[in-house]
């Protein structure tokens, strides 16, 4: 329940590292709400298919159905969802935090680092968008900011690369 | 010490293309022989030759009666080139081990040229196939970290394969001084017994300018808890440290849950046969089933048989097999995980297993077709502590060694682990008193389950990362778990229905103690410098 910059968490949710985190950019909003609607409208159609081409009755309307509703839920909780994602670097780790239902915290040290990828969509290309992940030697890991200016982003991974070089470990 | 690793190119063990073909040389001579059986059954008993229409349409009749030479031209041809080929191919398959790289080189159209930093070693595993050991040779396998990324040496003499991993881990350990060398020189041949002490040598030379030069006091500390049991040539016996007695090994494999779930199916198996009145075909369904578990079970004996690890300089050695062995050399700080599980049937016994996560996957399996991230298949608690304190000396010294005792134990209030609150039950129906954490400054100590037991040791070293998660019904219970992320393997490194105040204080003491772990870890060159 800590989807705002200054969060007043309630008890039972997670905020392990009070304090400011760095938000994605405002535009990456208007990304994630563009290619959700086209993703979302790309299955419904798709699920509709068997229904108005070969009219085999009202049942097959249900998967249709189910996805736009499905679509239409994710859509609305797309604003909170990219207001919960948020980075933070400290002076030997970066932070990193996502999701609202499905809360995530990870930690990871710069000496962890193996690789610095930077990712740009089309449609967060036009907007001068790009994604950022952290690779480390582990698998689940798993950080990707998303949504972050193309020069914030450039930034970020030179500092990172550096960062990590003055601090570099074995595995 | 060895001159294979004088930094020039060196050839394999000549017997290599029959040892890699081995065994489909004597599939194909296998096939001719089935093939040929009819005639040779010909030759050497004419009486029962075949009858007469039924030779004269089989091709080799046709060939042998017109075409007798010709056919063995080609033959005799054939076999030149094949043995040409292979000869040319053992030629071409040349390595060489420098003081920073080891390089393979093969192939004649199709050429390739594998070089792995001595630095970035991760393991060394010595390979006997029986096949390979009755001609006196071994494989070595450098493991680096990444899947099939194992530089392979097949197949090298056999005394050669030792003096060779001793060489590659001493260089690898960064105690490359001149000095090492003549001692190891002086020292003569690598015989078993004197490959301690000289080692021992080794790091004790390498290791002192690393102190005079210094890198803070938390590294200066950390080497020497590192150097510390390595300079004393006394702890490093050849010996075994866990003897594996035959008796428990059969005992263990008896009371595993493969051997109950096994006897289940058996049991379901045999009343529906018996039901259906199915006679015979009872004794066609189970025998072929027996047969497959009879020899699963003699592989897991015999491989575990004559199952030995043991401290060396340059690591924790763990040998397994009887017929085909493998023994693997783990140089320290190598292990990402350690997790010590025991088998619900084993508790009265007070038996349990221990396996590891190592960064290097290889994709040929161990000695009897398993994979060795599995340490010490069965022993005994006392076993178990020896094992730990060879694989993580960090958690050697009696007050850690309590803790891991406790974690072992059904839980206690006074044994330092943070549990489950009460409504983790929802969540852990019978394990929440025993779901529990410790931190330590070395290690982050998880014990989970109460019918399963286990107990995983994450050095914090070796964690590439750490996060803390909860869902919805998480949150309703004012619940998270943790996950500290290792590399790829068999150990579970997360706790789940912990109290979402521990869980974030958690969160928050590994990442501090990761970032501490990083600054203070120098195990890639573990003899210093």
């Amino acid at each position: 329940m800590t989807d705002d910059a200054t969060p007043a968490p309630s008890p039972r949710g997670l905020d392990p590292v009070p304090g400011e985190w760095q938000r994605v950019s405002r535009k990456y909003l208007v990304v994630d709400l563009i290619s959700t609607l086209f993703w979302g409208v790309v299955f419904t159609a798709l699920s509709a298919l068997p229904a108005v081409l070969l009219d085999w009755g009202v049942w097959w309307w249900v998967a249709p159905a189910v996805l736009a509703i499905i679509t239409i839920v994710t859509l609305a909780l797309v604003p909170r969802r990219v207001r919960a994602i948020g980075y933070r670097l400290r002076d030997d780790d970066l932070l990193f935090r996502t999701g609202i239902m499905f809360q995530r915290f990870v930690a990871v040290p710069f000496g962890r680092m193996q690789l610095v990828d930077i990712t740009r969509g089309p449609i967060a290309r036009a907007a001068g968008l790009a994604e950022l992940k952290l690779v480390t030697a582990s698998a689940a890991s798993g950080v990707v900011i998303p949504g972050l200016p193309l020069e914030e982003a450039e930034w970020l991974r030179d500092h990172l690369v550096a960062v990590a070089e003055t601090r570099r470990a074995g595995l | 010490m060895t001159q294979l690793a004088d930094g020039e190119w060196h050839r394999l063990h000549p017997a290599t293309p029959l040892l890699r073909g081995g065994i489909a040389f004597i599939a194909i001579l296998g096939i001719v022989i089935a093939n040929l059986r009819e005639r040779l059954v010909e030759i050497f008993l004419p009486q029962l030759a075949c009858p007469e229409g039924f030779c004269d349409s089989d091709p080799l009749t046709i060939v042998l009666d017109h075409y007798l030479l010709p056919a063995l031209l080609i033959a005799a041809g054939l076999l030149i080139v094949i043995i040409a080929l292979f000869w040319w191919s053992w030629r071409m398959h040349t390595f060489r081990v420098t003081d920073e790289v080891v390089e393979v080189r093969s192939g004649i159209v199709f050429r390739s040229h594998r070089k792995a930093r001595l630095d970035r070693v991760q393991g060394i595993n010595i390979v006997r196939p029986l096949f390979a050991r009755i001609f006196g040779a071994a494989r070595l396998e450098v493991s680096t970290a990444g899947s099939d990324a194992n530089v392979q040496l097949a197949y090298l003499g056999s005394g050669n394969a030792d003096g060779l991993r001793g060489e590659i881990l001493r260089r690898a350990s960064g105690a490359r001084a001149g000095a090492a060398g003549a001692a190891g020189a002086a020292n003569g041949p690598a015989v078993p017994a004197a490959e301690g002490v000289e080692r021992a040598e080794g790091v004790a030379v390498g290791a002192s300018p690393e102190v005079q030069r210094g890198l803070g006091d938390i590294a200066r500390q950390r080497l020497a808890e590192f150097a510390a049991p390595e300079l004393d040539p006394a702890l490093a016996p050849v010996t075994s440290v866990v003897t594996m007695h035959p008796g428990r090994l059969v005992g263990s494999t008896l009371l595993s849950s493969t051997m109950f779930f096994f006897l289940v199916a058996l049991a379901g198996l045999i009343t529906v046969l018996a039901l259906s009145d199915a006679g015979i075909f009872l004794v066609f369904a189970v025998i072929p089933t027996l047969f497959g578990f009879g020899s699963f079970l003699v592989r897991r004996i015999t491989r575990s048989l004559r199952y030995s690890i043991a401290a060396t300089p340059d690591g924790v050695r763990v040998g397994f097999g009887l017929l085909s062995t493998s023994n693997e050399t783990l140089p320290p700080g190598r292990i990402h995980a350690i997790e010590i599980t025991q088998e619900l049937l084993w508790r009265p016994a007070d038996w349990w297993s221990v396996r590891i996560t190592v960064a290097s996957h290889s994709n040929r399996n161990g000695a009897a077709g398993q994979q060795n991230t599995t340490i010490l298949p069965v022993g005994s608690r006392a076993d178990v502590l020896k094992v730990l304190e060879l694989v993580m000396p960090a958690l050697a010294s009696g007050d850690t060694r309590e803790l891991v005792e406790a974690g072992l134990e059904r839980p206690r209030p006074d044994d330092r682990f943070t549990t489950s609150p009460r409504r983790g039950a929802v969540l852990r129906w019978f394990s929440w008193r025993r779901n529990g954490f410790v931190l330590h400054p070395e290690a982050l100590i998880l014990r989970r389950g109460a019918i399963w037991r286990s107990l995983s040791v994450v050095p914090t070293a070796r964690s590439q990362s750490v996060a803390v998660h909860q869902g919805p019904v998480e949150r309703a219970l004012g619940l998270a778990n943790v996950r500290v992320h290792t590399v790829q393997g068999p150990v579970t490194t997360a706790i789940g229905a912990l109290d979402a105040r521990d869980a974030q204080t958690l969160f928050g003491e590994v990442a501090a103690a990761d970032v501490a772990a990083i600054r203070a870890d120098q195990s890639h060159r573990w003899g210093g410098s």
